[in-house]
């Protein structure tokens, strides 16, 4: 996805490659809540994992994995990124798509179809 | 005229964080759709405004997530001893009946993990904000990327709202102790 650095006539752009990292990983963290709840909800032995904060249950573990998911894969997409240019539109569609996965699988009568 | 300790907070985090974070977003759609086509113009001033307020909105939305799932929540799926009644219990109050059961299925399940989609979008877009500022225009997919997040972070904060309000209005988070608010007169 990465290519060289961009100009704009003698004035230099900002690289795209934080902002293409930001997105991503917004889109990543989605998908993974829709990921863990599907899976959260099948495996009983999942969820028990999960059961970090006894009063919150599983959600206490369930939602702390998703913003480890996020901030780290943020961090790494960052640190890749942080002075080049990347396929902007691709990543934005795939983080929207990831955005969009996510939000149909915490729906639960799509969950049920698992 | 008094509320219940849970009650109390119970619309701390609705009626206030949540409505809050509601109102908040349609300065934050409209500001960026138009202050960021390509040809558009910002002052440096209102450039830094909306940046604090996204930023803003991602503290709030933290909030609202964190007080829902950390003091109301534990209060809402409360497991009632045996014989107990059920109205200090509202998971099991809901489940209790087939004319509610589905308030808990649908509503509250999907609004415990599709609330979380807010703060990490708004956080994403303040970031993204904060950093490129005017550049925003030279990118406009990113522009549109940090505008859909925005935009479904309102959505998710307000499917969140609806089945919060609704779950409360069907089994009502209370107990706890007793705020009196104001002594009955007896007029």
């Amino acid at each position: 996805m990465a290519s060289g650095p961009e100009s704009m006539g003698s004035v230099r752009m900002m690289p795209n490659g934080p902002g293409a990292a930001a997105v991503l990983a917004a889109g990543m963290g989605c998908f993974a809540m829709g990921v863990l709840s599907v899976l959260e909800d099948k495996l009983p032995a999942l969820a028990r994992l999960l059961n970090i904060y006894r009063p919150t249950g599983p959600l206490s573990g369930l939602s702390t994995a998703v913003i480890v998911v996020w901030v780290a894969s943020w961090t790494v997409l960052y640190s890749c990124w942080k002075r080049r240019n990347v396929n902007l539109g691709r990543a934005v569609t795939i983080a929207i798509g990831l955005l969009a996965a996510g939000a149909l699988l915490t729906f639960p009568p799509i969950d049920d179809l698992f | 005229m008094d509320l219940t300790t849970h009650g109390f907070w119970t619309m701390v985090h609705g009626m206030g964080f949540g409505s809050l974070y509601l109102l908040s977003c349609s300065f934050a759609i409209v500001e960026l759709s138009r202050r960021y086509r390509p040809q558009s113009s910002i002052s440096v001033a209102d450039e830094k405004f909306l940046g604090t307020w996204l930023v803003a909105m991602a503290v709030v939305a933290w909030i609202t997530v964190l007080t829902g799932a950390y003091v109301i929540y534990p209060w809402y799926r409360a497991v009632p001893p045996a014989g107990a009644a059920l109205a200090a219990f509202p998971q099991a109050l809901l489940k209790s009946s087939l004319n509610t059961i589905e308030w808990h299925a649908i509503g509250m399940e999907w609004k415990e993990h599709i609330a979380w989609f807010t703060p990490i979008s708004i956080t994403m877009a303040a970031a993204v904000f904060v950093h490129y500022r005017g550049c925003l225009r030279d990118y406009p997919q990113l522009r549109t990327a940090v505008l859909t997040f925005v935009i479904v972070s309102c959505g998710t904060a307000g499917v969140a709202g609806f089945f919060g309000a609704e779950l409360n209005k069907h089994a009502p988070v209370d107990g706890g102790g007793t705020i009196k608010l104001i002594q009955g007169s007896g007029r």
